[in-house]
Parts: C-alpha cells; sequence; structure tokens
C-alpha cells in the first residue's frame, strides 16, 4: 500500500499544500475502505485553508458509459436545480447545496446562448438521500416561444447519503463571504420604497415665486382692460399710504 | 346568429391559446427560487409524490426535473435577447447567490510618495479634459498619449537657443529627454510597489558601463551577472585560478556597547531566567529543520551506497526508484505551521530528539 495516507478529516495538511501548489480551492477525494465504502469527500478552501468539507457516500452509481446515448459537449455550463425542502432546513444541508452550486456552476458569465443550454444537473433531497442526477435537454415546439422541455438520462447518477462534515466557524465563514466595497450595490439617493411596493422619489427645488408661475391660461379669467386701471390705482394708493 | 359565431370564434382562440400555454405550463405549490446569474432554481416544496415512489425513483424524479427545467427554461426565455453573430444570446442578470470568496480581501496599498505629499499640503486633483483643441493640427486631440496636442518631440523645426552649442542636436536633445523622464517614472513606479510589498528593489549602482568604473563596481557587476542565470548561479564555472567570492553573505549587525540600557537589563534577566529554568527551551522550528536536514542527508547518504552497489553488482533496480517517500518540499510548508502553531504551546518537548510532532504520523521509512 502506499506509505502517504491522506486522511482529509483527520489531517488537513496535506490538502492545503496541494491546493497551494496548484492554487486551486476546491477538492474532491474518494477512497474506499472497509469502515467507509465508496467514500467522497467534497471540499472548498479559503486562502488555502480548508473552509467546508462534506463526505458523501455514494451508494448507486450509473456512470457515463453504461447510459448510451450521445453527450453534451464537455465545457458547457450546466442548469443547477435543487429540489426538497431539506435544503433549506439544516444548516449541514444548506452548506453542502452552497458547496454543490460553487463546485457545479462553472465560469460567469454574462451572456448565453439560447440553444446551447442541454445541461441540467437536479439534486434531490428525500428521506435523508440525495438523488443527483443529469439530464441531457431537449427543446420541442410548443405553440409559443418558449419551447417544451423533454429530458432524456444522460450522465453519471448517483445516490448520495451524507456522512461526515467538517464546516467552517462562523467568523471564519463570515470573514470568506465579506464582498470588497466596489461591489456592493450603491445605494440611490432620495430614493424610498413602500411596503406595498410603491417607489417614492425626493426633488429639491429651488424656492419658487408662486405669483410668477407659468399655469394654463384661461381665457375667462384673464384681466379686463378696465380691471387692471382700477388695480393699478389700488396699489399706488396703498403705497402712498404706506409712505 | 353573427353574434354567436364571433363568440364561438374568441372561444376558440382562447382555447387554442391556453392549449398552446399549458405545454409549458407547470403547476406548483410554492414558486421556485431562481438565481438566473447561476442558472439556478431551488425548489422549496416537499417532494411528496416522490416518498410513495420506492426503491427506485427514476421516473418520478425525472418528471419531477422536467417540471422544474421547464419553470427554469420558462424564466431564461423571458430575458432580453440580443443578437450576436448569427445566434441568439440572452444577457444574463448577475449571479445573486452569495458564495464565499476563494481568497481574502486585498489589503489596502500603502500611499505612494505623491499621494502622502499631496495629502499633507492638501493639494487635490483638478478634474481635466481628455481632449484639447490643437492650433496646428485644427483639431481636437488628446491631453497626452498618442498623438497627443502639444507634443515637442514631433516639432520639425527647433530654435536654437542663444546659448546653446550650434552643433547640438537639439531634436536628439528632446528626444533623449523624453527617455530620461519614462525611466524615471518608471523608477518611481517600481519604487512604489516596492514599499507597496515591503520588498528591496535591487540596486543598480555600477551596473551600467560607463567606462570609469572602479574595481570594486566592475568586481560587484560581475557577482551580479554570475547569479543571473535560471539556477542562481549554482552550475556557473569559475575561470582556473578564480577564488570563491567570500563576505558575499548577510552582514551581521551588532549592538552599540553601551546604549539602551533598559533593553540590556532585560536581555541580562532573560539570559539568567533561560539558565535557571528547569525545563529546556526548545526552538521549534530550529529543531525540525536540523531533523529534516539530517535525514535529507542520511538518505542521500544511502542513496549513493545503494547507485554504487548498484552498479557493481551490474544494475540492481534497488529501491532508488521508490525512494521518493513522502513529498520532500512538504517540509517547507511543514515548517512554517508548526512554527506558528507551537509557539505558544508548552516548552517542554525536550528530552524528545525528533523535536515537535509530525502531523499525520508521516514517517519516512
Amino acid at each position: 500500500m502506499w506509505k502517504n495516507i491522506t486522511r482529509p478529516f483527520e489531517d488537513q495538511t496535506s490538502l492545503e499544500f496541494f491546493s497551494k501548489k496548484s492554487d486551486c480551492s476546491l477538492f474532491m477525494f474518494g477512497s474506499h475502505n472497509k469502515k467507509r465504502p465508496n467514500n467522497l469527500v467534497i471540499g472548498r478552501m479559503y486562502d488555502y485553508h480548508v473552509l467546508d468539507m462534506i463526505e458523501l457516500g455514494i451508494e448507486n452509481f450509473v456512470s457515463l458509459k453504461d447510459i448510451k446515448n450521445s453527450k453534451c459537449p464537455e465545457g458547457t455550463k450546466p442548469m443547477l436545480i435543487f429540489a426538497g425542502d431539506d435544503f433549506d432546513v439544516t444548516e449541514d444541508y444548506r452548506r453542502l447545496k452552497s458547496l454543490l452550486i460553487d463546485f457545479f456552476r462553472g465560469p460567469t458569465v454574462s451572456n448565453i446562448r439560447l440553444a446551447g443550454l442541454e445541461y441540467v444537473l437536479h439534486f434531490t433531497a428525500l428521506n435523508g438521500k440525495i438523488y443527483f442526477r443529469s439530464y441531457k435537454l431537449l427543446l420541442k415546439k410548443s405553440g409559443c416561444r418558449t419551447p417544451r422541455i423533454e429530458l432524456e438520462e444522460m450522465g453519471p447518477s448517483l445516490d448520495l447519503v451524507l456522512r461526515r462534515t467538517h464546516l467552517a466557524s462562523d467568523d471564519l465563514y463570515k470573514l470568506s463571504m465579506k464582498m470588497p466595497k466596489a461591489l456592493k450595490p450603491k445605494k440611490k439617493k432620495n430614493i424610498s420604497h413602500d411596503t406595498f411596493g410603491t417607489t417614492y422619489g425626493r426633488i429639491h427645488m429651488q424656492k419658487q415665486d408662486l405669483s410668477k408661475l407659468q399655469t394654463r391660461k384661461m381665457k375667462g379669467l384673464k384681466k379686463r382692460p378696465a380691471e387692471r386701471i382700477t388695480e393699478d390705482q389700488e396699489k399706488k394708493s396703498k403705497r402712498i399710504k404706506k409712505n | 346568429m353573427e353574434g354567436q359565431s364571433v363568440e364561438e370564434l374568441l372561444a376558440k382562440a382562447e382555447q387554442g391559446e391556453a392549449e398552446k400555454l399549458q405545454r409549458i405550463t407547470v403547476l406548483k405549490e410554492l414558486e421556485l427560487e431562481f438565481d438566473l446569474g447561476n442558472l439556478l432554481a431551488s425548489d422549496r416544496n416537499p417532494p411528496t409524490g416522490l416518498r410513495c415512489a420506492g426503491p427506485t425513483p427514476e421516473a418520478e424524479l425525472r418528471a419531477l426535473a422536467r417540471d422544474n427545467t421547464q419553470l427554469l427554461i420558462n424564466q431564461l426565455w423571458q430575458l432580453p435577447t440580443e443578437r450576436v453573430e448569427e445566434a441568439i444570446v440572452a444577457r444574463l442578470p448577475e449571479p445573486t447567490t452569495r458564495l464565499p470568496r476563494e481568497k481574502p480581501l486585498p489589503r489596502p496599498r500603502p500611499l505612494t510618495r505623491w499621494q502622502q505629499f499631496a495629502r499633507l499640503k492638501g493639494i487635490r486633483s483638478k478634474k481635466k479634459t481628455n481632449l484639447v483643441w490643437d492650433e496646428v493640427s485644427g483639431q481636437w486631440r488628446r491631453r497626452w498619449g498618442y498623438q497627443r496636442a502639444r507634443d515637442d518631440t514631433k516639432e520639425w523645426l527647433i530654435e536654437v537657443p542663444g546659448n546653446a552649442d550650434p552643433l547640438e542636436d537639439q531634436f536628439a536633445k528632446r528626444i533623449q529627454a523624453k527617455k530620461e523622464r519614462v525611466a524615471k517614472n518608471e523608477l518611481n513606479r517600481l519604487r512604489n510597489l516596492a514599499r507597496a510589498h515591503k520588498m528591496q528593489l535591487p540596486s543598480g549602482a555600477g551596473l551600467h558601463p560607463t567606462g570609469h568604473q572602479s574595481k570594486e563596481e566592475l568586481g560587484r557587476a560581475m557577482q551580479v551577472a554570475k547569479v543571473s542565470t535560471a539556477s542562481v548561479g549554482r552550475f556557473q564555472e569559475r575561470l582556473p585560478k578564480e577564488k570563491a567570492p567570500r563576505g558575499s553573505g548577510k552582514k551581521r549587525k551588532f549592538q552599540p556597547l553601551f546604549g539602551d540600557f533598559a533593553a540590556e537589563k532585560k536581555n541580562q534577566l532573560e539570559l539568567l531566567r533561560i539558565m535557571n529554568s528547569k525545563k529546556p527551551q526548545l526552538d521549534v522550528t530550529r529543531a525540525t529543520n536540523k531533523q529534516m536536514r539530517e535525514e535529507d542527508q542520511e538518505e542521500a547518504a544511502k542513496r549513493r551506497k545503494m547507485s554504487q552497489k548498484g552498479k557493481r553488482k551490474g544494475g540492481r533496480q534497488g529501491l532508488g526508484g521508490k525512494r521518493k517517500g513522502g513529498p520532500p518540499s512538504q517540509g517547507g510548508k511543514r515548517k512554517g505551521g508548526l512554527g506558528g502553531k507551537m509557539n505558544t504551546g508548552p516548552p517542554g518537548f525536550g528530552g524528545k530528539r525528533k523535536g515537535g510532532q509530525r502531523p499525520g504520523g508521516k514517517r519516512r521509512k
């Protein structure tokens, strides 16, 4: 046997060494022994130290070769679907979901070719097991623009059982989630939102002389020449009185 | 009668629409949560249908997957699309799921010399326009950069100033001045970088051949040239009578004989304390380094012996191939880790000659 057995849950130094040398922060470690048959450990690193590690046992495995059909090209960005309410109940499952998203999501892109969406990874949490299935997408005609989906099972499928976990402490996790200031969404000033969803905006105006406002001219309310003369006379008399 | 037929037509049209939409609508108790930036959908509905399925719920899983995928595709098809080289491409929004970072946040860089000065004096930069009107060419040109407005190296006529040498090439002078400015800028940039990373810039004193260099400068230039190879000078041959350079290591610094009385008192008391203490003080880092060096030497000696024996006995494979053991450079990583962890631990490892524990019990046999 080999002299350098790595046990991820006992000793993380060799994992951290490999991560540092290869500058990788996601890892997957498979092993098989009598006590833990068909063991898979997936984990991620923060700053070359182990952040989260989750051990999964594989119960049913169907490989790519066992299912004989055409596959999708390597490197397609998969669509990820998580089904089952278990994924939000326990902290373990929530971290597992976050870890699986991190692992399988692929590079972040800003545009995606709609016809190129071919690969779907579906995770179902049921009765303490996680069913991982990969399907190939077939777009069928429906009456309208959005196509109807038909799925064809393509890729590896695994039935996973959650074994041990080594999750990061809360403050380490918080530290790793910190976003730099530049990426935080900028708050717009003078805009507020109601609980009902109405958006309010504030505009700041300079002082206005309301008597000189340009309003709609109603012909009936226009001052007649006779009235204007009487007004002027009144103003003159007022001025004399003041003085 | 006509009214009836109109109603019938409307009803038929509605039915037709509903049928069309039926193909893509999926009924769910709880709406799914979408993160289109990651092509992600989360279904919170409890999988009741699957629970009664039995040991191999493949068909039910596939049906559930189909429904969920249909909903996700419906959402994706709502996104604004563009046409990029004969393909229809949807513009994805930013991913909303927050995932932990891979590396820690970059530390704020220290201010450069100019920024420090500006902060001290209270100088603020004025906003300047990028384009300036250039009279000569009669168009708007950049303020700096390629084809800028007032580029003095590009002038075709330069008056010779009164006090200048009539045989001097004024054009070359301007080009030379520009080169010097560029070099100075580059030097300052590197200096700022070195200050930010707390590194030392390799000083280039004496490395530029001027023809009037002293013996020491020439010697230094030769040293630097020797070390500037890929193997950092390890395999450079020396001339037949050339001696190995001595004194090229770090210079030791000594404290002045009497100066800081408090520090001297502290050092002496610390020394007495160490001498008095019953438990030996062990510097774990040094001990592990020493141990590893000894082991390396033993292994090297063994390997040499085996190779000699092998040559003598006519090419026996020996254990030379398997001798790798653990990754030898792991020692480098372990050093730091141990040193960092163990400094606060109990210093009572004494007696154990192996010095410090090896993580994971990895022993090279």
